[in-house]
């Protein structure tokens, strides 16, 4: 079944691949949704499997073997990946039910589907695989997807641009991880989980060492999940179509990295230092990306950089060692991103691909579904009281108090900020007039119902999402499902349980609220006021044009990364290769065709002579040796 | 024997036949020889030292036998010889204008002295072989290669490799007249030599591998000649011939003279590392697609060298795993490059562009082929590539890191390629890009199988040459 499970979107890939585009689009999008579809129900059997008898491993073959090092192609489906494997299969479904709908005009169709269903087999394996190189294969495998799906309208150069981008920036990350495997090899001899934790466990080894590790496997988390300081591909990758976005670019892989830390959390117990190093990075990346999302005017972008923001948090999470909060906030934001990009691909697709938000306005009258569901998933992103996000945000902010007030400050800031930037665009996307022209208004209409109905599912986890893991003042027996549920893996380093009161959690929490409702009144009074709309980029002032340049972040990395690379190759190749070293090998060989030169009259330039010359030579070598 | 003799013999029937029935010979022979691999393997036994030994006296008064046999080894390569020249035969057209039957019989005899290369178990046999596969590619470099300046490109190459192999003959000499004047290859290893006199063998021995490799800096020869040689001569080179130079630090430096070589072992690896980075870098700005192909086939041959020269089990079996696939990615990737140059008429990828387009079926095989090269995990150049880079790990942690950045590189000039010539708009030159022809597809189909067969499923390839290389790192 465990096979099944992942070979079923590799098949749909397969199919759509080979011949796609011979048959019929409804028959595509079946076999590309259906495909999703029937993992998404093994894995709900599997689910219930697990929570009935435990973790099940499955060995398929030796994939590497050499002396003592042993790699098996082998799966191991627990809590934490039986978990990541229903998010992956679940809202992947959905989301191609509203592919079929967003893509149905566009000549790439099969391709899509089949570049979809090549996704959902990588993921699956990444999250599914019982050792790190498994892992591996589905991470980079993810990446090669991304890439692909991002560059999916090939004709455009900046889009294959941003393609290309994303691919190296996760290259940089792999590296990183790649490395962290070759360490862990030398340090435990395997890089099977359960023996690797076993050895780390037995507390054996150096503490630098492990935190070497850690650190290294982290690099490779800041690549996928888009830390600082490689994030800058994430908002780039937006030039792919919307369903990607959604799928790739804020439900399912950028948390990979976060997976990968959830996965190793034996380890990194182990190495405070590192989480210290996560806690950090993750909280500037939040805040960092939350300020950019201020100033940015393209609905997809602001997004993106909300989803940078909000991985952020989740590292946040993890760095101050509360695992099952940072899944708790994995899942709740897959659910509710995954709906807010939609619902912007639902927007975009209304207004005749129009991205920028400043030229619409007022369209909560004609995409009444569209807006409801966008309204739905904005609250949850803010942690409006009793959304899934509240929870979730609320979770990670009361266990970054016990570990630092002043760090629970900032990440307070940062959610404020998010909420800020969420607003000012639901407002100004939905409410006030219409400012696009007047060929966008005729068109405008809302989606199908293959768009519409995956919005209204996800609208609704959005809005109840939070009881996977209620806060435990709620009463013992409905509260921390989810944290219960991730506890029975073995493994596990004990996680330290609320140490605040019942009064401090209440009062962080009711800081909270106050908070968002408060934004909520002023968003609603600032931007629905004319003069207070987002302005052309010429008339801002400069502070806003260098946050809405992303503070020139793409510009430094070119300058201090690209330009010197290429100069580099230039320098190499004419002076080095080309002057110096083939000017030596050239002087070499002059002073031997001079001295040559008193024998080439036997070098006449005739092939015929040549080849006389060899059979001679060979008739008379194998004479010598037949007699 | 019969893999040396037939395609040897066939050479010979083909540089008489004319056109078509020149290719027909040519495939015949080179079927020929994959039925016989296929049931060498099929007796083959891995774990024994030597299988199909052969051992005739032939001038035993310089202690020369013609000896050949194969270990695990000697079959990979044969194996990868052999299909290779295959593809490479298959997949070319050349008519009677053009030479046909000189043509395929020099890619025969060349596939005869590569097998013999592979096989010869004493030190003169080997170098015979070794110098027979050099005349073939030089006549095919020099008579179909393009460009004003081809002859001044040839005979560089040639004397230049020729320079190195007359080193190697030198050290193979003085090897052997420290052992009772036996050329064989196990009386070789009974050669006394103090470490000045083993520094000396190794060096002779190093030149002639480095620079068919080839290692920085001796590598100006091979992408001058890569450019200007027809496509087939581009994928013999690369494909094969430049496995000739590590599989003799393999068979012959290391194991023969360990004394010499470890005194410089530590230079070798960082120059090998300092070219990965040195030609990836040059990649990512050249134009022409087959410079481009020249220096990133250089910086991969940079990570294999430095696994051979690390000489650990790990290091040894991956040098050999991406000897094979690396052989079949380049073939690949040179077939590709010909396709689109007889379509276009030019390399330049500024002039390409929107080729997928018009011509999906090549689009994909050759993004398959692609991504073998930049190593994406279950293709099969991740194996090489893990393998290698784990091995210059365990030797220097922080050499990895350096020789890692390939990871990095490769992934940017791979996809520059497919970025500047497959997408983006369609160009003047591009228009009505034909997709694959049947003989096309087949060739780049069968690559693109074995790219990902070999990704999926390594450990057969793994098997039949571990028990050899435990055999010679002892």
């Amino acid at each position: 079944m465990i096979l099944l499970i992942i070979l079923l979107p590799l098949i749909g890939f397969a199919l759509n691949g080979i011949m796609g585009n011979k048959l019929p689009k409804s028959i595509v999008g079946i076999i590309g949704s259906g495909a999703v579809l029937g993992s998404f129900i093994l894995t709900c059997i599997l689910f219930n499997q697990v929570a009935n008898t435990g973790a099940i491993e499955y060995s398929l073959f030796q994939w590497i073997s050499i002396g003592n090092m042993q790699i098996e192609f082998s799966f191991l489906v627990d809590q934490l990946s039986v978990w990541m494997m229903t998010i992956i299969t679940g809202i992947g479904f959905l989301i191609h039910v509203y592919s079929i709908g967003y893509m149905h005009d566009d000549e790439g169709f099969s391709r899509f589907f089949a570049y979809l269903n090549l996704f959902i087999f990588s993921m699956l394996l990444l999250v599914m695989g019982s050792n790190y190189l498994i892992l591996f294969i589905g991470w980079e495998g993810v990446g090669l997807c991304s890439y692909l799906l991002i560059g999916f309208w090939y004709k455009n150069v900046a889009y294959g641009h941003a393609a290309r981008k994303a691919f190296i920036m996760n290259r940089i990350g792999d590296l990183g991880l790649l490395l962290g495997i070759f360490l862990m090899f030398d340090t435990f001899g395997t890089i099977q989980y359960k023996e690797v934790f076993e050895f780390a466990s037995s507390g054996s080894y150096s503490t630098e060492r492990l935190t070497l590790i850690t650190l290294l496997l982290f690099v490779g988390a800041m690549g996928k999940s888009a830390q600082i300081p490689l994030y800058t591909w994430l908002p780039d990758a937006m030039a792919g179509p919307t369903p990607v976005s959604a799928l790739i670019h804020a439900a399912t892989m950028v948390t990979a990295g976060i997976y990968l830390i959830v996965r190793s959390k034996v380890l990194y117990t182990l190495s405070p230092t590192t989480l210290d190093v996560v806690l950090y990075v993750g909280l500037a990346t939040s805040l960092f990306a939350a300020f950019i999302g201020l100033r940015q005017n393209d609905i997809k972008k602001v997004l993106a950089y909300s989803t940078v923001s909000q991985l952020g948090l989740m590292f946040v999470a993890l760095g101050v060692g509360a695992y099952s909060s940072g899944m708790f906030h994995v899942t709740t934001h897959a659910f509710f991103k995954a709906l807010l990009f939609l619902g912007a691909g639902s927007v975009i697709h209304a207004m005749s691909g129009e991205q920028d938000i400043r030229k619409m306005g007022g369209l909560k009258g004609t995409l009444k579904i569209t807006h409801i569901t966008f309204l739905i998933g904005t609250l949850a992103i803010i942690g409006f009281p009793l959304f899934s996000g509240f929870f979730s945000k609320d979770e990670i902010l009361a266990k970054v108090f016990e570990h630092s007030p002043i760090l629970w400050a900032v990440a307070l800031f940062s959610s404020f900020i998010t909420g800020v930037y969420m607003l000012r665009m639901y407002f100004v996307t939905f409410w006030g007039s219409f400012r696009g022209t007047e060929d966008q208004k005729h068109h405008l209409h809302e989606s199908p119902i293959s768009m519409t109905f995956p919005l209204m599912v996800l609208a609704v986890l959005s809005l109840v999402g939070g009881i996977i893991n209620l806060p435990h003042l709620m009463g013992h027996s409905v509260s921390e499902k989810l944290h219960h549920w991730l506890s029975q893996i073995k493994d596990v380093a004990v996680e330290h349980h609320a140490a605040l009161s019942v009064d401090m959690e209440l009062m962080l929490m009711g800081i909270a609220i106050v908070m968002v409702l408060c934004t909520l009144v002023a968003c609603y009074i600032i931007y629905n006021k004319k003069e207070n709309l987002p302005v052309e980029d010429y008339k801002q002032n400069s502070l806003a044009s260098f946050i809405g340049n992303k503070f020139y972040v793409d510009e430094l990395y070119h300058r201090i990364f690209v330009r010197p690379t290429e100069i580099a190759s230039n320098l190499f190749y004419k002076i080095i290769d080309v002057s110096i070293i083939d000017g030596i090998v050239n002087g070499i060989g002059n002073i031997a065709v001079n001295v040559s030169k008193v024998i080439r009259f036997i070098q006449n330039g005739n092939i015929e002579f040549y080849f006389l010359a060899m059979v001679l030579a060979i008739v008379v070598i194998l004479s010598r040796f037949i007699f | 024997m019969e893999l040396i003799l037939l395609p040897f013999i066939a050479a010979f029937i083909t540089f008489m036949a004319k056109g078509k029935t020149a290719k027909l010979v040519a495939i015949l022979s080179a079927s020929f020889q994959l039925v016989l691999t296929a049931i060498m393997l099929f007796k083959f036994n891995a774990a024994g030292n030597t299988n199909f030994e052969l051992n005739y006296p032939w001038i035993p008064q310089m202690g020369i036998n013609f000896r050949i046999g194969f270990d695990g080894i000697s079959m990979m390569l044969a194996i990868l010889t052999n299909i290779l020249s295959f593809l490479i035969i298959f997949s070319s057209n050349r008519d009677e204008n053009d030479r046909a039957g000189l043509f395929y019989g020099l890619i025969l005899l060349m596939q005869s002295a590569l097998i013999g290369v592979f096989t010869s178990l004493n030190g003169f046999v080997f170098y015979l072989f070794w110098e027979l596969a050099l005349i073939p590619i030089y006549l095919i470099c020099g008579i179909w290669g393009e460009g004003s300046n081809k002859i001044q490109i040839t005979l560089k190459f040639f004397i230049y490799t020729f320079a190195g192999s007359l080193l190697m003959l030198a050290s193979l000499i003085y090897l052997a007249a420290h052992a009772n004047g036996s050329f064989d290859y196990e009386a070789l290893f009974q050669a006394q030599l103090s470490d000045a006199e083993s520094l000396l063998v190794a060096l002779g021995f190093f030149i002639a591998f480095a620079i068919k490799m080839p290692v920085f800096p001796f590598h100006t020869w091979q992408p001058q000649t890569y450019t200007m040689a027809p496509a087939q001569g581009s994928m013999l080179l690369s494909g094969i011939m430049l496995k000739m130079g590590v599989y003799g630090v393999i068979r012959w430096m290391i194991p023969l003279v360990p004394k010499g070589v470890i005194q410089f072992q530590s230079t070798i690896i960082i120059l090998a590392i300092i070219g990965i980075v040195y030609g990836a870098i040059i990649a990512i700005r050249q134009n022409d697609l087959k410079k481009i192909i020249a220096y990133s086939s250089f910086s991969h041959v940079g990570l294999i060298a430095a696994g051979a020269f690390v000489f650990s089990l790990q290091g040894i079996q991956g040098s050999m795993i991406q000897m094979f696939c690396h052989g079949i990615n380049i073939v690949g990737l040179f077939f590709a490059i010909d396709i689109i140059e007889k379509r276009t008429g030019t390399r330049d990828i500024k002039e390409l562009g929107g080729i997928v387009s018009s011509a999906p079926r090549f689009a994909i095989l050759f993004m398959v082929v692609l991504l073998g090269s930049v190593a994406v995990p279950l293709t099969n150049g991740f194996i090489g590539e893990f393998l290698l880079l784990k091995a210059v790990f365990d030797y220097q942690a922080i050499l990895a890191l350096v020789a890692g950045l390939t990871v990095i590189f490769c992934a940017v000039y791979m996809l520059r390629i497919y970025q500047l010539a497959i997408f983006g708009e369609v160009k003047e030159k591009t228009t009505n890009f034909e997709d694959l022809n049947w003989m096309e597809f087949t060739t780049l189909g069968i690559i693109g199988i074995l790219v990902l067969a070999i990704g999926v499923y390594p450990q057969w390839l793994l098997n039949l040459t571990e028990a050899s290389v435990m055999n010679l790192i002892k």
